[in-house]
């Protein structure tokens, strides 16, 4: 059966490629192919990774995007074609691209001693490399006076009228609508683990539910602030930084933040795993990873690299001690156990 | 007549006609097969093969298949209702530890909690533990390890996963799922393709007939005009054509949007800013501004070839304009219409990327779905079953129209 898809697309990919006019390929040794986020945060990676190391190595990075979607690397998986090498997955994807066997169990040995890393970022399939934060943003010039101050605030469309932009998945969403609902942080996942409390925090959403936009990448938040789509929304915290840098007037909410990780990870079938593991090593360094937080306002994961950072800019990032007061940890055996239905029962709400 | 039977017939040099005739038919379709056959070979190769496979994918347990044998035969005679025998738990240990050693457990795994939330990481962790053990019994180590094995719900997914064919994807394309007492309709709270069937046609179908609406008087004044000015107006109808899809929705999303040049306009004159982006409203305006060529061409091309005479000889055996226009011109038109709402119909039905950027969750048609699957759930089955499905029923639309206009009597020019 995966015999005959395998042979249908590489039908069609072969059918393709007869049209193709002849592009030169470079060797496959010295190119690399990087996958990751886009926007903002690609930016960062390129500046402080991509670049030093197309320069000390001679090695060409190319880049590409995605949004998550693991169901690419599957298809090329099951084609025999993967061009993906390097992929950035957050913890939500490198758990499920390990358990579907589409990211390698990653050798340490050819990256560096496990326990220099965070604990919560050294995983079978990936290593940790910043920590990201969804918080809520808002338009500090539409909200001169009495801005919001807590995720309370996003919730009410009384004392805040006008369109909010969320994240168009269940997770972080449900676990707000909950703590909105007046659910403490620490029993969040007690609460949305009974069918009582996913209807409590649909219920919540309920509420707002023709006052959101939903975003899809990443880029996307912070484009609906500065058009005006929407006078508040979630977003990565690193984007409404980089706004903010480009003269934007966006501010920070980080009450209840829910902290996340950006993770380095290596698709099963690459054909440049040397070259992979040399480039993790590299961005996994701590001085070279120190270098990423100049760029955008995440927090490394090596804990020689957290003490190089410019206070200055510490102060912005989510795992600042100020920042991280009311912080949520979001729970992935929970969402690895119930992400698939919860989905599910999000979807078909949005379509009611 | 008796030597024109004994005597067949011969051309020139000699072979008898009827021969000579066959070989001219046998060449002639062996040159008509070439001309064909890469054609025919592209197609069944791109789209009939692909549609095979997709097909095989939307019934397979491609996930479990072969990696669940002992388990299924073990649970061959089960009641469905109490909990298994340490026979079933066994065979489910030893599947459990093979799959692990071939790092497949966590597939298994996933297929089991598509339809058992939960079943994930229960399912780790027991393989975990039975992994590290020699032998039996393991009923005792399952039970302790999570209350959730003695579900008999449970051992009804795993008994159908570890079929070769399953119906849940199809089922659940239908808001369909089988409960303990055969099938029942799936909760409210998850049923949503019924309705996002419903939807794709309604959308499908609106925009169809605002095209006709749109493109109909057009076409006609094509067809009508003098050919250097019916030339320069064909050129506005062909330019948007020419567009790509993508950069003509962003088009759209710009102009809808609520801080957009439309809305700035609304502002102006009424003193009001309406919602136009990510409503329904704006998804049938993009796309009916999209589709109108389809509908709008083959209705020209039928009507340039419509004699000015026939109107004329109506009007001037008694008929008033309108009369003579609608029993003597508009039915010469019906073909033409046939092909184009047929063809913007279709291709309207398959729609994803206009409702996904000026749509709201609400307008979402069935391709959305079948690229979520695919995309972000990596659920392949589930993704084939939604566009089989639509497939099907796209056919049998094709089929009824097929038996009420009359293929035959389509026309694209």
């Amino acid at each position: 059966m995966k015999h005959l898809f395998t042979l249908a697309v590489s039908g069609l990919a072969a059918a393709t490629a007869f049209g193709v006019a002849d592009v030169p390929k470079a060797s496959a040794q010295d190119q690399l192919t990087i996958v990751s986020w886009g926007g903002a945060y690609q930016e960062s990676q390129r500046k402080a990774y991509y670049e030093p190391y197309m320069k000390e190595k001679g090695v060409k990075i190319v880049e590409e995007e995605y949004d998550g979607e693991l169901g690419k690397l599957q298809a090329m998986k099951d084609a025999g074609n993967v061009t993906w090498d390097v992929l950035d997955v957050d913890m939500a994807h490198a758990i499920a691209g390990c358990d579907e066997g589409l990211l390698e169990e990653l050798d340490y040995s050819r990256i560096g001693p496990k326990e220099k890393f965070l604990p919560d970022t050294v995983l079978d399939c990936a290593i940790g490399s910043i920590a990201y934060s969804t918080i809520l943003a808002y338009d500090a010039d539409v909200y001169k006076e009495n801005p919001p101050v807590a995720i309370m605030d996003l919730f009410d469309t009384a004392k805040y009228p006008g369109k909010r932009g969320l994240l168009k998945k269940p997770f972080g969403n449900l676990e707000w609508a909950l703590i909105a609902d007046g659910v403490s942080r620490e029993e969040v996942y007690d609460v949305l683990g009974t069918p009582e409390g996913v209807e409590r925090a649909f219920k919540k959403l309920d509420t707002i539910k023709k006052d959101v936009v939903w975003w899809e990448a990443g880029a996307q938040a912070p484009e609906l602030l500065a058009n005006g789509e929407v006078v508040m929304t979630s977003a990565w915290n690193g984007r409404i930084g980089n706004a903010v840098k480009e003269g934007k007037n966006f501010k920070v909410v980080w009450d209840h933040q829910e902290l996340d990780w950006d993770l380095w990870s290596i698709p099963v079938g690459t054909k440049n795993i040397d070259l992979a593991y040399d480039f993790i090593k590299f961005a996994s360094d701590p001085k070279n990873m120190s270098q990423q937080s100049k760029y955008i306002d995440y927090a490394p994961t090596h804990v020689d690299a957290i003490g190089l950072i410019d206070p200055e800019i510490a102060r912005n990032l989510p795992t600042y001690p100020e920042n991280m007061k009311t912080a949520i940890s979001l729970d992935w055996v929970f969402w690895a156990d119930n992400n698939e239905e919860l989905t599910k029962r999000f979807n078909a709400w949005l379509a009611q | 007549m008796a030597v024109a039977e004994t005597l067949p017939s011969l051309t020139i040099d000699g072979v008898p006609l009827k021969v000579k005739l066959a070989r001219a038919e046998r060449s002639r379709k062996l040159k008509a097969v070439g001309l064909v056959l890469p054609l025919f070979a592209f197609v069944v190769l791109t789209f009939l093969y692909p549609i095979v496979v997709l097909a095989q994918k939307s019934i397979l347990n491609e996930e479990t298949i072969g990696r669940l044998t002992r388990t299924n035969e073990a649970l061959a005679n089960w009641d469905g209702v109490s909990v298994p025998d340490e026979a079933a738990f066994a065979a489910l240990a030893v599947d459990l530890k093979q799959a692990q050693e071939r790092r497949e457990a966590s597939e298994i795994a996933k297929r089991i909690n598509s339809e058992f939330s939960g079943a994930m990481s229960r399912f780790k962790s027991v393989t975990r533990k039975v992994a590290d053990m020699e032998s039996g019994p393991y009923k005792e180590v399952f039970l302790s390890s999570d209350e959730i094995w003695s579900d008999p719900a449970l051992w009804r997914v795993i008994r159908s996963v570890s079929n070769t064919y399953t119906p849940y994807y199809w089922l659940t394309a239908v808001d369909l799922r089988q409960g303990a007492e055969g099938l029942e309709r799936a909760p409210a709270g998850e049923a949503i393709f019924l309705d996002v069937y419903a939807r794709t046609f309604w959308i499908a179908g609106v925009v169809t007939v605002l095209t006709l609406i749109l493109g109909f008087p057009v076409a006609y004044l094509l067809a009508t005009q003098p050919a250097h000015r019916a030339n320069i107006l064909m050129i506005f109808v062909m330019l948007p054509f020419w567009t790509s899809l993508l950069v003509r929705t962003t088009a759209w999303f710009v102009l809808l949007r609520s801080e957009g040049p439309l809305n700035d306009l609304a502002e102006m004159i009424v003193n009001n800013r309406f919602e136009m982006i990510f409503t329904r409203f704006g998804t049938i305006v993009a796309m009916t501004h999209i589709q109108l060529p389809f509908t709008l061409l083959p209705i020209y091309s039928v009507m340039k070839t419509i004699p000015p005479s026939h109107v004329r000889a109506a009007r001037s055996l008694g008929a008033g304009p309108f009369h003579a226009f609608w029993k003597v011109y508009f039915p010469q038109t019906v073909p033409g219409i046939a092909a184009g709402c047929l063809l913007t119909f279709i291709l309207c039905l398959g729609y994803y990327i206009t409702p996904a950027l000026v749509g709201g969750p609400r307008d979402q048609m069935v391709s959305y779905y079948v690229a979520y699957y695919m995309n972000n759930v990596i659920n392949f089955g589930q993704a084939a079953a939604l566009g089989m499905m639509l497939l099907i029923i796209t056919m049998v639309l094709y089929w009824a129209y097929n038996r009420l206009v009359g293929i035959d009597k389509m026309k694209l020019g």
